[in-house]
């Protein structure tokens, strides 16, 4: 029986190519339009790490001025100040914690015919890589000796390994970065989650710093931020010093806790660190810490952007006119075949053999239309990475994996079939036999 | 006009009708919206910075040598480029208008604490500020010699005077009448800066940021590592000097020189989120028409077929091609006029909540009167055909059995 409405399915497409044809366009069109923002939204809001997300606390503390709140409603700020940041890594509360903050290096190669160029850096502490769950090629963290003695130690990644060492293993050489002489402890695997949830300040679907060096050797080199520096109070007289005395935020912390009871005891643990710290005369606002895990953490950064939002909501609405245009038109045709059904009728089929037929009919033009509905969304996201050529990040979010390809072709049968029920349902209750009658 | 007979023959046939004046409603919605979208996004783009951007180019220099003079190299790049034929002016910067990072400070009219600020831009440079950026200086003076200073790594005292944009000193004097300059505002709570000038318009580096308009000249040069020039080039020979300045500021050997941007490619970029939502959302709105178009063409095409004898009938009876003609063009009307009626509130609700949602900036009031005007045209048009071709039956099809 399938293969028999199979084929009259295909001879009431063929009747009227031109009209199959726009059903089977704008569902695909719909479809396309629809799954190259749902693309780009669904990767815009993955989950960059997923097997540990919920263990890992983005911290806050409220350091900030006492007449007005870092942000609307009451938000803390988003890093820590200088202070805050290293007394609260030396206590070591939580299983791993790490401070760092976003710098800039420049790589100079060995060789006299090389010119040197710019890196993006990370100043951070060793435990960044185990937490991150970040793969090593070759070598490993730094040690946590390093981290406490100032060693000029780095850590550096895929690319920027085969860049000066042609992806060899270059762990023990060394390396000259800004004038400073640095031993490569590890060389990174690939590794680029999206969004680059460590640092949400920054730009949230760039790349990962090419070079990790410990946060003592940062400090002690004074190298710069080129991360947002923020401040409420003006800095005293007396240069670096009283900056990192200062009331400014710009060292970013996360710590991860495995449990409730480690997360309830965490946030303890900063509550007192900020009454004592009030004793002291800092920390004038209300107590207001804060531990975000990653989702909550991308939440409150809105990494999805709002445009993304808005094309979304379009997105859908779009595909809503290509369904009614869908509908709209079956429906005609159904009418138009009102004779044939009332004859198939009259002669002893069912009604469910008609809807049937009228289903399968509607799946093959789902199935054409999903088809071309994944096209389109190639394209789409083609169109788009066109649009956004300048920024490199662009081309991890145009990616179509096999769950948006299998995504779009359901949808489009889904779709198709959504928009059978109604005309379908009306084919069915034609009434045997009066359709015969001279119209 | 035959509207009661039309009406009748809508209304014998709702569930078809209601569908596509259904889906002109939805049609609707979205292009009212996508158009105040695109309207937005291009009243953004299209603000001046107040520089001049056609002949100006912009690069970073970033030193890597320990112990580098960094005030005695500034000093030999600018003269350099001030001297370099073709140069207009060049100044070293922290930052400049679009670039996308920057500086911002809170300033106020009252010294301490507690007094509420007006956060601007500030841009470290020279006297040769005003000259690069080439906007106009519209009140007071340009700072003279004595005023600019290098910075001084122990003592964070802000410069005592300061060139304000005519937006930022508004801001903070919302109620004067007169000149702003020779007042004084404060910075760092308690350090006085005096307004000596006022520009018409400098924006701040961020296009997004609500006080875009708002920033301020400081005379202070800055030794950092990392410098900015920005120079401008007299008109016609900008293409010409940029390889020139990257070749004569690339022989010294202990910086790198970077991100060598004109300011139009400075500008494309800053603006290609918006840029890109204007294609797309543009895109949508021309395929969305199409769609309802062609979706209008073959309903109608439909209706002809079906009605075919009835047509023939109505020939044999009298009825001229021209009234046949008329028949399903104002058919369509009446349907297209119900979807366009019930889009246009759809189109007011999806927009007042995307005001509230996305804070978007309300309609303007003729956005929806011009979407009206374009659904109808498009569907007058989209049923010309089947109606053209309904008036061409032939009355002798009424004598034909089925």
């Amino acid at each position: 029986m399938f293969r028999y409405y199979l084929r009259l399915g295909v001879l009431s497409i063929k009747a009227n190519p031109a009209l199959s044809a726009l059903m089977v366009a704008a569902i695909g069109v719909g479809i396309g339009a629809c799954m190259t923002i749902v693309t780009i939204h669904y990767i815009m809001s993955g989950n960059p790490i997923p097997e540990k997300s919920d263990q890992l606390h983005h911290v806050r503390v409220d350091s900030w001025d006492p007449n007005e709140a870092y942000d609307e409603p009451n938000e803390p700020p988003e890093q820590l100040t200088y202070l805050d940041a290293t007394a609260l890594y030396e206590a070591g509360r939580a299983t791993r914690q790490v401070i760092s903050f976003r710098s800039s290096r420049v790589v100079e190669p060995a060789g006299e015919d090389t010119k040197p160029f710019q890196r993006d850096t990370r100043a951070t502490t060793t435990e960044f890589f185990a937490m991150f769950n970040v793969p090593f090629r070759y070598g490993a963290a730094w040690d946590r000796s390093a981290d406490a003695g100032n060693e000029r130690v780095v850590v550096i990644n895929e690319s920027l390994n085969e860049q000066l060492f042609g992806g060899q293993d270059s762990v023990g050489k060394m390396l000259t970065l800004t004038g400073e002489s640095y031993r490569i402890v590890g060389v990174l695997d690939y590794w680029a989650p999206v969004p680059m949830f460590y640092d949400l300040n920054n730009n949230e679907y760039g790349d990962p710093a090419s070079i990790f060096l410990p946060f003592s050797v940062a400090i002690a080199g004074e190298h710069d931020s080129s991360g947002n520096t923020n401040c409420w109070k003006p800095i005293p007289d007396g240069g670096i010093e009283a900056f990192r005395n200062s009331e400014c935020v710009w060292i970013q912390m996360w710590a991860e806790l495995n449990s409730e009871a480690e997360r309830q005891s965490y946030l303890q643990f900063l509550d007192a660190y900020v009454e004592q710290q009030k004793m002291v005369g800092r920390f004038p606002r209300p107590l207001n810490n804060r531990i975000d895990d990653v989702a909550a953490w991308m939440d409150y950064n809105e990494v999805v952007d709002e445009d993304v939002g808005v094309l979304l909501g379009l997105a859908i609405l779009f595909l809503v006119v290509c369904l009614l245009n869908t509908i709209g038109l079956l429906l005609a045709k159904v009418m138009r075949r009102a004779k044939d059904m009332s004859l198939r009728r009259a002669l002893g089929a069912s009604k469910a053999a008609l809807f049937a037929q009228n289903i399968v009919e509607a799946s093959i033009i789902g199935l054409a239309g999903g088809l071309l509905g994944v096209l389109m969304t190639w394209l789409g996201l083609r169109g788009i990475e066109n649009l956004f050529s300048t920024f490199e990040f662009i081309t991890k979010l145009v990616q179509m994996d096999w769950v948006m390809i299998i995504a779009a072709v359901v949808l489009a049968i889904l779709s198709a079939l959504a928009a059978a029920i109604y005309p379908t349902w009306r084919a069915c209750n034609v009434t045997p036999a009066t359709q015969l009658r001279i119209q | 006009m035959e509207l009661g007979p039309i009406w009748r023959a809508i209304l014998r046939n709702k569930s078809s009708y209601s569908l596509i004046a259904l889906q002109i409603a939805v049609t609707m919605a979205i292009m009212v919206n996508a158009i105040a979208i695109i309207q937005e996004r291009t009243t953004q783009m299209a603000r001046p910075s107040g520089m001049d951007e056609e002949n100006i180019v912009t690069l970073s220099s970033i030193s890597f040598a320990p112990q580098m003079d960094m005030r005695a190299m500034i000093d030999a790049d600018l003269a350099m480029l001030r001297g370099m034929p073709g140069v207009h002016d060049a100044i070293a910067t922290n930052s400049f208008p679009l670039r996308g990072g920057g500086s911002a400070r809170g300033l106020s009219t009252e010294p301490g604490p507690d007094a509420d600020g007006v956060s601007m831009a500030v841009y470290f440079s020279d006297e040769h500020a005003i000259e690069t950026f080439g906007t106009t200086l519209i009140d007071g003076n340009n700072f003279a010699l004595d005023e600019i200073s290098w910075n001084d790594e122990e003592s964070s005292t802000w410069p005592a005077t300061g060139i304000l944009t005519a937006a930022a000193a508004k801001e903070l004097f919302p109620d004067e009448q007169g000149s702003y300059v020779g007042k004084t505002v404060f910075i760092n709570d308690n350090d006085p800066v005096k307004i000596v000038g006022i520009i018409d318009r400098l924006q701040a580096p961020w296009d997004g940021w609500e006080k875009v308009e708002n920033s301020m000249l400081v005379p202070l040069r800055r030794d950092n590592e990392y410098v900015r020039y920005v120079v401008r080039a007299e008109p016609g020979y900008l293409d010409e000097l940029i390889p020139q300045i990257e070749e004569a500021l690339a022989e010294n050997k202990d910086r790198i020189i970077e991100d060598v941007r004109t300011m139009a490619e400075v500008r494309e970029r800053s603006y290609t989120g918006d840029a890109a939502m204007v294609k797309m959302l543009s895109f949508i709105v021309v395929l969305l028409t199409t769609i309802t178009g062609l979706g209008i063409v073959g309903l109608a095409s439909f209706s002809v077929s079906r009605r075919t004898r009835q047509i023939g009938v109505r020939r044999a009876l009298g009825a001229t091609r021209p009234q046949i003609l008329r028949y399903f063009m104002v058919e369509n009307f009446i349907i297209s006029s119900v979807g366009i009626i019930a889009g246009a509130v759809f189109a007011i609700a999806l927009n007042i909540f995307m005001v509230q949602a996305f804070a978007l900036t309300p309609l303007a009031w003729y956005v929806v009167p011009l979407a009206m005007m374009i659904l109808w045209i498009v569907g007058q048009l989209a049923v010309a055909g089947p109606a053209r071709r309904a008036s061409a039956i032939s009355p002798a099809i009424a004598t034909r059995s089925i």
